[in-house]
């Protein structure tokens, strides 16, 4: 995006990364100056930078559109999507910060190793298990029983939420909120018969249990999603033994 | 493009810090946090009367704290009904501040060693409370010299 500095527009934002190299194992804040419009996103500025002015800044983003999760970063503190953060709302007046999400182990400047997090994605079953013979139509649902878990639908596996629990901060062996909420999906998902299953994996040590219902997640959340309330939904299920 | 010293990233992780893998342990699959989990939330509430109860007669029925001497605490305890309260809100307080103490050992504990000799600490200093304290409560005798 070539930076039309004769619109009036464009103001000149300050953007601090904290840059990780992975050759020498040292952290770094850099600091560069970006024509930007305030309606840019923090990834616009981000592949201004890139593009312009240092090639060497490594960050991922696939769709740009805030759909793959791939651009979840902590922005001025807090982990946002950089496709979804505009510049005037995050005040362009003072300088923009730009890091990694926390909890994981970084391998170059924003990008950060995602295994741990989706292995915690893993040992939930995310996946439809059903058992019996399999029915000649479809698995038929009402609209009811389809709104009990359509707010964990939404998830997108960015890690904002899990990346901003100070529980998955202390040791990394927390399941985390996004996992929790992927299990959610399918526990009270009607068509679902390893609902059972799947709360006995959530009842142990690292499970629901260690939620303390600081709210991170929730605010974290790019998509909105209720995750401190799914929580509690499923611990009320471990409790009450129903879904 | 200028550059500024490194900060360190609060809770950044550690280098050769254990991460959930394929191999992480499978341990631990009783129901013994739900039950810690409940008894958190019941004995909290229950404390709260207990605690708030327990201060207001202390502190402000009756000329507050000055009325508080060995003639107080002998007629107190003579009763059954204090007796059982005063030890429900040892146990409970114990029992409560210990878990939660657990789980802050949990969480920040970095290595086993240390993890098991605080929690050690923990249990052995819960335990000589708790058994101390109900050793008062019941076999408190008045008519020993105050």
């Amino acid at each position: 995006m070539p930076a039309a500095t004769s619109d009036p527009e464009f103001m000149t934002i300050t953007v601090q990364v904290k840059r990780y190299d992975p050759d020498t194992e040292t952290h770094r804040w850099d600091e560069w100056q970006v024509q930007a419009l305030p309606t840019w996103r923090i990834l616009d500025a981000l592949h201004e930078i890139k593009w312009e002015q240092d090639g060497t800044l490594t960050f991922r983003r696939s769709c740009a559109h805030g759909v793959c999760g791939s651009d979840a970063m902590r922005i001025n503190g807090r982990n946002r999507l950089a496709c979804k953060s505009l510049v005037k709302d995050l005040n362009p007046a003072k300088p923009i910060t730009v890091e990694p999400i926390q909890g994981l182990p970084v391998i170059k400047d924003l990008v950060v190793d995602m295994d741990p997090f989706l292995q915690a994605y893993r040992d939930v079953k995310p996946f439809l298990i059903a058992h019996g013979n399999e029915p000649t139509k479809e698995r038929l649902q009402s609209q009811k029983d389809r709104d009990r878990f359509d707010d964990t639908t939404k998830c997108i596996l960015c890690a904002a939420c899990t990346t901003s629990c100070p529980v998955f901060w202390t040791d990394g062996q927390y399941f985390g909120p996004a996992a929790i909420v992927n299990a959610h999906r399918f526990i009270f998902d009607s068509r679902d018969d390893a609902a059972e299953e799947r709360l006995e994996i959530l009842n142990e040590r690292e499970g629901v249990w260690r939620c303390r219902t600081t709210f991170n997640c929730t605010e974290a959340c790019p998509r909105g999603i209720q995750i401190t309330q799914a929580i509690a939904e499923v611990k009320r299920a471990l409790i009450t033994r129903r879904v | 493009m200028t550059t500024t010293p490194a900060i360190e990233a609060p809770r950044a992780p550690k280098t050769g810090q254990k991460l959930r893998s394929r191999r992480t342990s499978r341990a631990g699959r009783t129901n013994f946090e739900l039950y810690s989990w409940l008894f958190m939330r019941f004995s909290g509430l229950l404390l709260t009367f207990l605690v708030l109860g327990h201060l207001f007669i202390m502190l402000v029925l009756d000329g507050g704290v000055e009325k508080i001497d060995f003639a107080f605490v002998a007629g107190r305890w003579a009763s059954p009904f204090w007796q059982i309260w005063d030890l429900l809100t040892l146990w409970l307080a114990t029992l409560h501040g210990t878990n939660g103490l657990r789980t802050v050992i949990n969480d920040y504990a970095e290595r086993n060693g240390t993890r098991v000799t605080l929690k050690t600490l923990l249990y052995t200093a819960s335990i000589w409370m708790v058994f101390l304290g109900s050793l008062v409560i019941f076999t408190f005798d008045p008519s020993i010299k105050a």
